[in-house]
């Protein structure tokens, strides 16, 4: 079967905020882009971010992005490299003013000025007190930035291929990537898009877990189509929950919450995290204060019926701050926990919200992977950015709003980058004679399969193993055990066969699609979890309940098919400061 | 499974509760015309929302279901569907308070491409018509803009849109004139940009409005407002560039 095919200088997978914060900066350029999405564009998952995007503007009170940088370092448990956390904080504000002056709908102080809320971990003066760096859009500053990059990218022509699923990369002999194959859904018609560059954003794969705050469409495309492409996968062990999940259902309360002064209370109504972190308490980082709530649980004075949860209070913040600050999230309580946060606290529990790993990059958005004795080759015409990437930024533990901040920093400087790679005249490289062939054999089989396991009994099984092996507590044998369970659901998802075998908009296909994407992401994680014999960040091992910086201050390299791990050093040496070094992590 | 479940009784949303559907199919590949499909579904104890069904029905009964999802908690705006007769999100619908069997059928008045998946693309094209995006032409400074709390407020109820198209689709103007008509919610962000005071392009916006079908086919029928659900009101803004237009007149 020819596969069609469509040239572009660029094609970008993922219009999420990274996504279209590069193409944006593309198209303005004057280069062919094409932003494939297998949704809509303001349905990607960046919709779904609440509190604010971090940047030291100072607007409320005084703030340094060395301040910034430092809580980001010690955030990430000293595994984030350096020189990149100094290039995004120092980027943050420039790179928040343009949004804004893009028509974000920022809140606003009395002063004209962007509104800025504290949020987890975040300090002034290194550590001494919280400071308020999280530029909000009430709580839905995704949303507010999500649709604003979108605007601003119909202005600016960019072309969007709406629900087109990219299911493979395509790369040459010398390793260069020279596009992707997709499915177009509607037709159900494979299809080539050749690009002098390819730039993922394909976003994270909290899917993998059972109790997810994330959409249902974040299943870690980019990372298998990497895996699958024979490149690595860094520091996939590392997987953040958020405190405030709404118990039983998932969705996300915003740490935003407590940065406007809301509490988390145990079954005795104590403020529990006065004894964990005396100084930031309940704005400690996310990983510290959910292995708090989880001692909590775990030493009997969770709440509810089975003790599984603590409450987050916020009625003493008045319906009026609620409703001004917090109305999407009063929402969220009335339909999904049935309790009014004008009245009532609101149950919740830690819950996977965010992957600090992912495909590995560099600060201009390139991919880099281990070649000719260097840990760090530039991987020829490949770019990655934002969740679906680990440049890494948030090393073993992310600050809340960094997120939102990697999209658009990092959005914006592989364009850049892009834009200067691309000033040379030079035209496509030939694609290989085979270009796209084993893609279109894997698809050939699946629909050709005449029965086997349904797609979504084996993706449920993979999200509870992963759920009961590899959460906030992990062990050894626990994490053996789901080691090998993983490889055994890896392989009936090889053989799973759908009904459906239409070709229009066959969204059977498309899931069958994702769970091999899933399994490639689970099994990174949980490998990679079960190498790593120390704790540190999201990564606890009751087994190895230190930090070992002597043996770990070092990137993992997971390799599809490999046979061990491998590492890679961490850059602890930023651009223009001192390195800040490894302390203990107090809060 | 049993014919006989009760219409009305007992929450589905407990362990081991069946619910009813009644579900608009077509597969343009294999059916000559839509039909209704009939069928159950036993729910898993957390299920509680219309779209924990769908997914179901779509994991257990019968994967060949077409429906679009994101985001499962109102933001993305993806699972809008005609359900028991009213546009509405699946993922924010509670399955306590519908009556059985629930019947679903795509959003109204626009292409179908299969089952419960519509072809929105008369619906972009009208909300890209109304140049949705700051037009602001003056150098920028070297911080934020700024804007006063009170000007902000003004865009409040206008950029929560989440271009679900549930209001739209139930515009008896759109369903006529989708080509011509912009529509609530297009309308609504035509207003959100009039409305924000760092905008230097009202009265290009007011004239790319002034047309006997863009702005005025509005009879203020108000489903849009019914129907919402974020709880916005197209009509009140759609009342408000009226007024800026005759304002302009005088």
């Amino acid at each position: 079967m020819a596969l069609a095919r469509r040239r572009f200088d660029a094609v970008i997978v993922g219009a999420g905020g990274a996504g279209m914060r590069c193409s944006l900066q593309l198209a303005r350029a004057g280069l062919s882009v094409a932003v494939l999405s297998k949704v809509f564009p303001t349905r990607s998952h960046t919709v779904a971010a609440q509190g604010g995007i971090g940047a030291s503007l100072g607007n409320m009170t005084e703030d340094q992005w060395l301040w910034h940088m430092f809580d980001t370092v010690k955030g990430s448990d000293y595994l984030g490299d350096q020189d990149a956390i100094e290039f995004m904080c120092r980027e943050a504000p420039s790179a928040v003013y343009e949004l804004e002056h893009l028509g974000m709908p920022f809140d606003r102080n009395p002063d004209g000025t962007i509104y800025q809320r504290p949020f987890g971990g975040h300090s002034a003066n290194f550590g001494e007190k919280p400071v308020p760096r999280a530029c909000a859009a009430a709580d839905r500053t995704g949303h507010a930035l999500l649709h604003t990059l979108y605007q601003c990218n119909v202005a600016a022509r960019t072309q969007f291929f709406v629900e087109y699923m990219a299911v493979d990369l395509v790369r040459d002999a010398d390793g260069d990537c020279l596009g992707v194959v997709a499915l177009e859904m509607e037709t159900g018609t494979p299809v080539l898009l050749e690009g002098k560059v390819t730039v993922l954003a394909t976003g994270g794969a909290g899917r993998i877990f059972a109790a997810s705050t994330n959409a249902y469409i974040n299943t870690g495309d980019g990372l298998g189509m990497v895996a699958r492409a024979g490149l690595p996968l860094q520091d996939m062990e590392f997987w953040q929950f958020h405190p405030t999940g709404v118990a039983g259902a998932g969705v996300l309360i915003t740490e935003g919450v407590r940065g406007e002064g809301g509490i988390l209370l145990n079954s005795r109504g104590e403020r529990f995290m006065e004894r964990y972190a005396p100084t930031l308490k309940d704005l400690a980082p996310r990983d510290f204060v959910s292995r708090s709530m989880d001692q909590e649980i775990k030493e009997g004075r969770g709440c509810g019926p089975e003790a599984d949860h603590v409450m987050l209070k916020l009625d003493h913040l008045g319906a009026e701050t609620i409703m001004k600050r917090l109305p999407s999230i009063r929402e969220i309580a009335i339909k999904f926990a049935n309790v009014d946060p004008i009245r009532e606290a609101i149950p919740v529990v830690p819950t996977i919200h965010y992957q600090m790993g992912g495909i590995p990059a560099n600060f201009e958005g390139q991919v880099v992977a281990p070649a000719n004795a260097n840990p760090e080759a530039v991987v020829g015409g490949l770019y990655a950015i934002g969740e679906c990437s680990c440049v890494s930024v948030h090393g073993a533990n992310r600050l809340g709003t960094n997120s939102l901040l990697d999209l658009i920093v990092f959005g914006r400087s592989a364009g850049n980058h892009i834009c200067a790679a691309l000033q040379t005249p030079s035209s496509h490289k030939p694609m290989p004679r085979d270009a796209g062939e084993a893609t279109l054999a894997r698809l050939a089989d699946l629909d050709a399969r005449p029965q086997g396991e349904r797609t979504q009994d084996v993706a449920a099984e993979l999200r509870r193993v992963m759920q009961a092996h590899c959460g906030v507590f992990r062990t050894g044998t626990l994490l053996a055990e789901g080691v090998r369970k993983i490889a055994e659901l890896a392989e009936r998802a090889a053989r799973v066969a759908i009904g459906d075998k239409s070709r229009i908009f066959n969204t059977a296909r498309i899931e069958a699609i994702e769970l091999s994407n899933l399994v490639a992401t689970a099994q990174a994680t949980i490998e990679s979890a079960q190498a790593r014999t120390e704790s540190r960040g999201a990564h606890a091992r009751d087994d190895f309940p230190q930090r070992d910086d002597a043996n770990w201050i070092k990137h993992t390299l997971w390799y599809a098919g490999g046979p061990e791990p491998q590492y890679k050093p961490v850059h602890l040496k930023p651009l223009s400061v001192p390195t800040f070094e490894p302390k203990k992590r107090t809060f | 499974m049993s014919a006989t479940s009760p219409v009305s009784g007992p929450s589905p949303s407990v362990v081991g509760g069946t619910v009813r559907f009644r579900i608009y199919r077509y597969d343009p590949e294999r059916d000559r015309k839509p039909r209704m499909q009939d069928l159950e579904v036993r729910l898993h104890p957390h299920d509680k929302m219309l779209l924990d069904a769908l997914m179901r029905i779509k994991a257990d009964v019968d994967d060949s279901l077409s429906f679009r999802r994101s985001c499962r908690e109102g933001v993305c705006g993806s699972d809008a569907m005609n359900i028991n007769g009213r546009n509405g999100l699946a993922c924010i619908t509670n399955l306590r308070g519908l009556r059985q069997p629930i019947e679903l059928r795509p959003l109204p008045g626009l292409p179908i491409v299969r089952d419960l998946i519509v072809d929105m693309t008369d619906f972009f094209q009208q909300y890209h018509s109304i140049k949705p995006y700051l037009i602001n032409n003056s150098a920028p400074p070297e911080r934020e803009r700024l804007q006063s709390p009170q000007q902000r407020d003004e865009l409040d109820g206008l950029y929560e849109c989440i271009l679900c198209a549930c209001c739209s689709t139930s515009c008896p103007s759109f369903w006529w004139n989708p080509d011509k008509f912009v529509g609530p919610a297009g309308l609504l962000q035509a207003y959100r940009f009039l409305a924000d005071s760092r905008d230097e392009a009202g009265a290009e916006r007011l004239d790319n409005l002034m047309d006997p079908y863009r702005l005025f086919r509005c009879h203020t029928i108000m489903n849009c407002v019914d129907v919402c659900p974020k709880g916005l009101n197209p009509t009140r803004a759609i009342g408000k560039i009226k007024e800026m237009m005759v304002r302009r007149e005088i």
